[in-house]
């Protein structure tokens, strides 16, 4: 990716771990954002680009382990980290449960949200695994949806949290 | 050269199920390309120069210094428009870049194309442009006036409505009066606007695109860029919502002229601050009302002015402020009344379509007004409402008879038996449940409970004598050695589902389980747009007409197949239908499987299907059969209100709606939460403040949308009653939801608070100070 | 634009020097958005999430000091029990994902009025601790803003820590806010009472060009309470006197109109948070003695 572009002056080249994979950027212009560097130069387009400021959390990815906004990280801070992104929920071309409910709830409808919420779920189901509405809803606060209204994605909450019980 | 698009769609299930997108697993696992994903080898980015003045002459535009930056392969202003200069889906008022003055906060100026996206943000930021600022016209009451300066060659009136219905004298025992405010909101998709043009190295160019209306984009681009139709190819792309916000061109000019300049693709792709300039919002309105009923509670009359704001240009502002006019009383039945409307032009944003088109902003003023006349007889006001609810056969202030099922009062009956929420116990705190949620302003303190009720109703589809139709193509052949149906239209899967209902007709039609929906783009005849509610009927009825017309030929082929056996047996006389992927006979008995008969037979059919013709207000009296169908829902709400600091709390929705038929109930369910969240967004906190022409809050930090926090559970009752009209008795689903649920909760705030409340988004400092 | 990556304080203390232009970034929560959105192009920006220093608190004669790299998340779980307040106005802080990356260095470093961190600071008497190549020094947090968006560093420092002792008494925060998550201050409070030297603290936000104690109410209440002897033995306090607290506490902001709120309503809502956060830490004080 991004070959045949000149990008700007004070280009550098990040390394980072990626859904496990050690993957390198070059030539990134070090206003980027790691949004940016997954989507543009890892071709990885699943983190979405909604609002860049933090406030809709359609960009949701895992950043050493923690639920973070990649277009509040700066390409550069992810040097040596370790990333996951929501290409990295599933395993082996099939569907983790998360995915799985939403798309059985019917939790998904232009989807531009999807991908940051199931990273979002996915976290929230690790350290409560069988969370309250009340729980999901404060949880999943930061990650905004235009189309639903919610009630289905609480819905797919709840059952991707009965289908990880039932599978434990 | 392809960018990647979302794949065809392979489905299966008939009318009335609930079938899953066929595009969810994909989207969940981050797998589905929307527009702003597209790449292909080689493309550069664009960018737009925008105004810093609402309102100003240009003297000059340098574009020297950004030509010469690295990385820039082109900078382009009006002069470069190879075809016609200004665009607009009803008056071509718009420049495609402006030309000698702009008219808004962010009009597009110019354009660059780069290597890189800063590249091409900092040649835009290097364009020089000289403006002679002039004091912007913010008032849309002072734009009716006569000594306004004229925005447009036309003057600023873009369109004034006149309903003249019954006895424009008549009185009555019991009169109210009111006026209110709507702000500006906007469709918020959380999907920016983005595009690929990609030019065919012949002259022509591909455009990928998410829109509404691939046709009428097409349309306009020709024109835009001196292009016959053939040469402009549009093909959907992955679209992240619409909501209204995609019917107007955006960027999709801009990217076909950077790419046919330079030669390579071009993509582009707003942030979000400047996609609160790229496209149009909900018109705000400032309306007064009056309201006369008998001692016993009838509407007598009611006399109505309604001001909307269009902005700059005029979009679809004309259509709007017809909608606000014509449904400007509510669904009551009222003999007399005086309705007039007027949409301007001012220096403030455009503003055009958004979901509820015109019905959302007269809902807030006639259900007031339903409150404030209940209030005044000392009525029950849900009894009010279905006292003077409209019924089949009852005729709008516009003189149209309404047929078909209209079930005001029944749905106003449903919400208001529906169950209660119970009331926050006050020994265990949840801040989440309360008013002001985790920011912990409340523990119970100044808290009162109110429930507030509205309902509302507009027209499906097009109206006003538009010519609404929509093209489908149906091909059956045999792949793999089942039969297997595609589908192909221009209809817009904007998230709402119409992939799902394309299959499940063609289907049900059919009789054949699997259905590719193949993706929409403009090498298929017009659907229309994906607005108005209308696509299910629309184009749910030209896939239905086309999947008859190839069962017609599938029933011929057996015929003449089967006597050739020497075996008789005839469609009409054997009762003849498709089942399970194959011709059943009345006894249930498989004549023929589809398998079979086909071999390597293709059906295809290709049809048109047209709704009913409407047609055009009479400019004196407003007086029309104008709409073909309506659709109507109500809301229960209650809330919570913190008195003292004026924050409020949705604590249930409830809502009751006649879908006519549900193709697809888990869909339908997901149009009714997500517009009622909608509704809320206006009635508590979404608005585009501006402020002399400018927007004060062009980001999501500032311009707030509904969170799980906010949106509470919402209570539904789905009623199918079946419109003898339209395919399979369904009715436009996606806009009613939108309407009613905010007049609800402002129903509500003002129980609560026993405030009047003239203004939506209610504001805390409206409910304290 | 250079983007500079020190794996060590010291190393990030000279680099500040030799570029002393560069703006720190740490969770990039307010950074972010600046560059996101083409409202700044820093010459150079300088990464301290790599200083593992930053990340570290603990405890220095009696006080805590908590390196300014300490995200709200690990606020709210690691020292929710000794600084109450500081937890509290931690949990209103945008959405996990901000929570997990946002740091109360940044918070001071960007010395927005609306910082949520900024009243539990002021409230509990904080320290900044900041540090520059040739030393470090230690600015009370109600020196510490100057201006909008402004506060007391040189362009050589950085902000290493905030020191401030665990909690001495009831703590509150409050925020106005027009969505229920999510949202920044219309204007925001917080609390302290100070059990052992009977004082009232108290921090405002978003209601003037920088964050601020309301002095003369924390002065009127520690007169009250102590007059009554009400620290010693808590009882029921006159609600006239809670009342005057609210007006104080009002009075001492300087709001302004904004696209988030009103001048006159920030005064108004202070009060009412005044009142309602004093009785909920006075209540919590009856109950725990």
């Amino acid at each position: 990716m991004g070959m045949g572009r000149t990008p700007p002056v004070g280009l550098m080249r990040i390394t980072c771990t990626v859904n496990g994979k050690q993957v390198s950027a070059d030539d990134v212009w070090a206003g980027e954002s790691l949004l940016y560097v997954l989507r543009e130069r890892l071709g990885l387009f699943g983190s979405k680009n909604a609002c860049e400021q933090g406030e809709c959390g359609s960009c949701s990815v895992y950043l050493d382990g923690k639920l973070v906004c990649a277009c509040l990280v700066l390409g550069g801070q992810a040097e040596g980290r370790e990333i996951v992104t929501v290409e990295g929920i599933g395993s082996d071309g099939a569907l983790h449960a998360v995915q799985e409910a939403f798309v059985e709830a019917g939790a998904v409808q232009c989807g531009f949200c999807t991908p940051g919420l199931i990273v979002a779920a996915h976290d929230l189901l690790n350290r409560i695994p069988e969370p309250s509405t009340v729980q999901i809803r404060e949880a999943l606060a930061g990650n905004i949806c235009r189309c639903t209204g919610y009630a289905k994605i609480i819905d797919a909450v709840h059952l991707a949290a009965r289908g990880l019980a039932q599978s434990r | 050269m392809k960018p990647k698009l979302p794949p065809a769609a392979l489905m299966s299930g008939r009318v009335g199920e609930p079938v899953r997108r066929p595009d969810a697993a994909l989207k969940t696992r981050g797998d589905f390309p929307y527009s702003s994903d597209l790449q292909v080898d080689g493309m550069l980015w664009g960018a737009t120069v925008r105004s810093p003045h609402p309102y100003a002459r240009i003297v000059s535009i340098d574009s020297t210094e950004a030509r010469s930056m690295p990385g820039v392969r082109a900078v382009l202003t009006h002069d470069d428009v190879p075809g016609k200069k200004v665009y607009g889906l009803e008056i071509p008022d718009q420049p495609v870049l402006a030309i000698d003055v702009v008219r808004y906060w962010g009009e597009a100026v110019a354009l660059v194309a780069a290597d890189h996206p800063e590249q091409a943000r900092r040649a835009a930021h290097a364009v020089r442009l000289e403006y002679e600022v002039l004091a912007p016209l913010t008032n849309p009451e002072l734009a009716l006036t006569e000594n306004a300066p004229r925005l447009h060659p036309d003057g600023n009136i873009t369109r004034a409505i006149k309903i003249r219905r019954g006895d424009q004298n008549a009185r009555a025992d019991v009169v109210v009066t009111g006026e209110y405010e709507v702000g500006m909101q906007d469709q918020a998709p959380l999907g920016p606007e983005s595009g690929l043009a990609i030019p065919d190295g012949a002259g022509g160019v591909d455009l990928y695109i998410a829109t509404q209306w691939l046709h009428i984009d097409r349309d306009q681009l020709a024109g835009v860029l001196g292009l016959p139709h053939e040469a402009v190819r549009l093909t959907m792309a992955g679209i992240g919502g619409a909501f209204g916000a995609r019917e107007d061109l955006s960027m999709q000019a801009h990217a076909c002229m950077l790419a046919l300049r330079t030669g390579r693709p071009v993509k582009m792709s707003y942030s979000r601050a400047e996609s609160f300039v790229g496209h149009v919002h909900r018109h705000p309105a400032r309306m007064r009302y009056e309201h006369g009923a008998t001692r016993d509670g009838k509407l007598v009359y009611v006399k109505a002015r309604i001001l909307l704001d269009g902005g700059a240009y005029a979009s679809s502002s004309t259509a709007v402020i017809s909608n606000a006019c014509c449904f400007a009383v509510g669904p009551y039945e009222c003999p007399n009344a005086i309705i007039d409307g007027w949409v301007v032009y001012t220096n403030n944003p455009p503003c055009g379509a958004m979901r509820g088109f015109g019905s959302v902003q007269n809902c807030y003023a006639h259900e007031a007004q339903m409150d404030k006349l209940a209030a005044a007889l000392g009525m029950d006001p849900v009894e009010l409402r279905i006292h003077n609810a409209m019924k089949t056969g009852s005729t709008l202030v516009t003189g149209q008879a309404v047929d078909g099922p209209v079930p005001v009062a029944e749905l106003l009956s449903r919400i208001k038996v529906m169950p209660m929420p119970t009331a926050v116990s006050g020994d265990h705190l949840d801040l989440t449940q309360m008013p002001g949620g985790v920011s912990n302003t409340t523990h119970g303190e100044g808290v009162r409970r109110g429930v507030g009720y509205a309902v509302g109703f507009k027209n499906v589809g097009y109206s006003e004598g538009f010519n609404d139709y929509s093209t489908a193509r149906v091909k059956l052949a045999v792949a793999d050695g089942r039969p297997r149906v595609e589908v192909h239209t221009a209809g817009a899967e904007v998230g709402q589902g119409l992939v799902m209902v394309q299959a499940q007709i063609a289907s049900t039609v059919l009789g054949v389980h699997d259905v590719v929906v193949l993706g929409a783009d403009t090498q298929v005849g017009s659907s229309g747009s994906s607005s108005a509610s209308r696509q299910t009927y629309i184009t749910g009825g030209a896939v239905k007409a086309a999947s008859e017309a190839v069962r017609d030929r599938v029933f011929a082929l057996a015929e003449s197949e089967l006597s050739g056996l020497g075996r008789g047996g005839s469609g009409e006389s054997d009762g003849w239908r498709l089942e399970s992927d194959a011709i059943v006979s009345a006894d249930g008995g498989v004549v023929i499987t589809l398998a079979t008969l086909l071999g390597e037979e293709v059906i295809e059919e290709t049809r048109e299907y047209r709704p009913r013709r409407t047609s055009r207000l009479d400019g004196e009296t407003g007086q029309a059969n104008a709409h073909m169908q309506f659709a109507f829902a109500a809301h229960r709400a209650v809330v919570d209100v913190d008195v003292e600091l004026g924050l409020v709390k949705v604590v249930e929705l409830a809502t009751a709606q006649d879908v006519g038929k549900a193709i697809n109930p888990q869909a339908v369910e997901g149009q009714l939460e997500g517009g009622a969240a909608q509704g809320l967004g206006l009635a508590v906190m979404e608005e585009i403040q501006v402020k002399d022409g400018v927007i004060r809050n062009p980001s999501f930090t500032d311009y707030l949308l509904p969170t799980t926090l906010d949106m509470p559970q919402l209570r539904m009752d789905v009623l199918e009653l079946g419109d003898p009209n339209s395919p399979f008795g369904l009715k436009g689903v996606g806009e009613p939801p939108a309407i009613s649920s905010g007049p609800a909760i402002v129903a509500a705030i003002r129980t609560a608070t026993g405030r009047e409340i003239k203004r939506v988004p209610v504001r805390p400092h409206d409910l304290t100070l | 634009m250079e983007f500079l990556q020190p794996t060590t304080w010291t190393e990030a203390l000279e680099m500040k020097a030799a570029h002393p232009e560069a703006l720190p970034i740490a969770g990039g929560t307010d950074v972010m958005v600046e560059i996101n959105f083409d409202r700044q192009r820093p010459a150079a920006v300088i990464d301290l999430t790599k200083v593992a220093e930053l990340e570290e608190w603990g405890t220095e004669n009696g006080m805590l000091r908590v390196g300014a790299g300490v995200t709200y998340s690990r606020i709210i779980e690691e020292l929710g029990g000794r600084l109450p307040g500081l937890a509290m106005a931690s949990r209103t802080v945008g959405s996990p994902q901000i929570r997990n990356r946002g740091t109360v260095g940044g918070n001071l470093g960007s010395a927005s009025p609306a910082g949520d961190a900024h009243p539990p600071l002021l409230s509990s008497g904080a320290l900044v601790e900041l540090a520059s190549a040739s030393g470090s020094r230690r600015v009370p947090v109600r020196e510490f803003f100057v201006g909008p968006k402004r506060n007391a560093m040189r362009n050589d420092e950085l902000i290493a820590a905030f020191l401030v002792e665990p909690t001495r008494g009831p703590e509150q925060f409050s925020k106005v806010g027009t969505r229920n998550a999510m949202v920044i201050a219309v204007c925001s409070f917080a609390i302290a009472l100070d059990v052992e030297r009977k004082r009232v603290g108290t921090g405002i936000g978003s209601a003037g060009p920088t964050p601020l104690a309301a002095i003369d109410a924390e002065e009127f209440m520690a007169g009250v309470l102590d007059e009554s002897g009400l620290w010693e033995r808590p009882a029921d306090v006159d609600p006239n006197a809670v009342a005057r607290f609210g007006e104080l506490v009002a009075a001492a902001a300087r709001p302004i109109d904004d696209v988030r709120g009103t001048a006159a309503y920030r005064r108004h809502a202070l009060a009412v948070l005044a009142r309602r956060t004093f009785t909920w830490a006075w209540d919590e004080r009856r109950r725990s003695a």
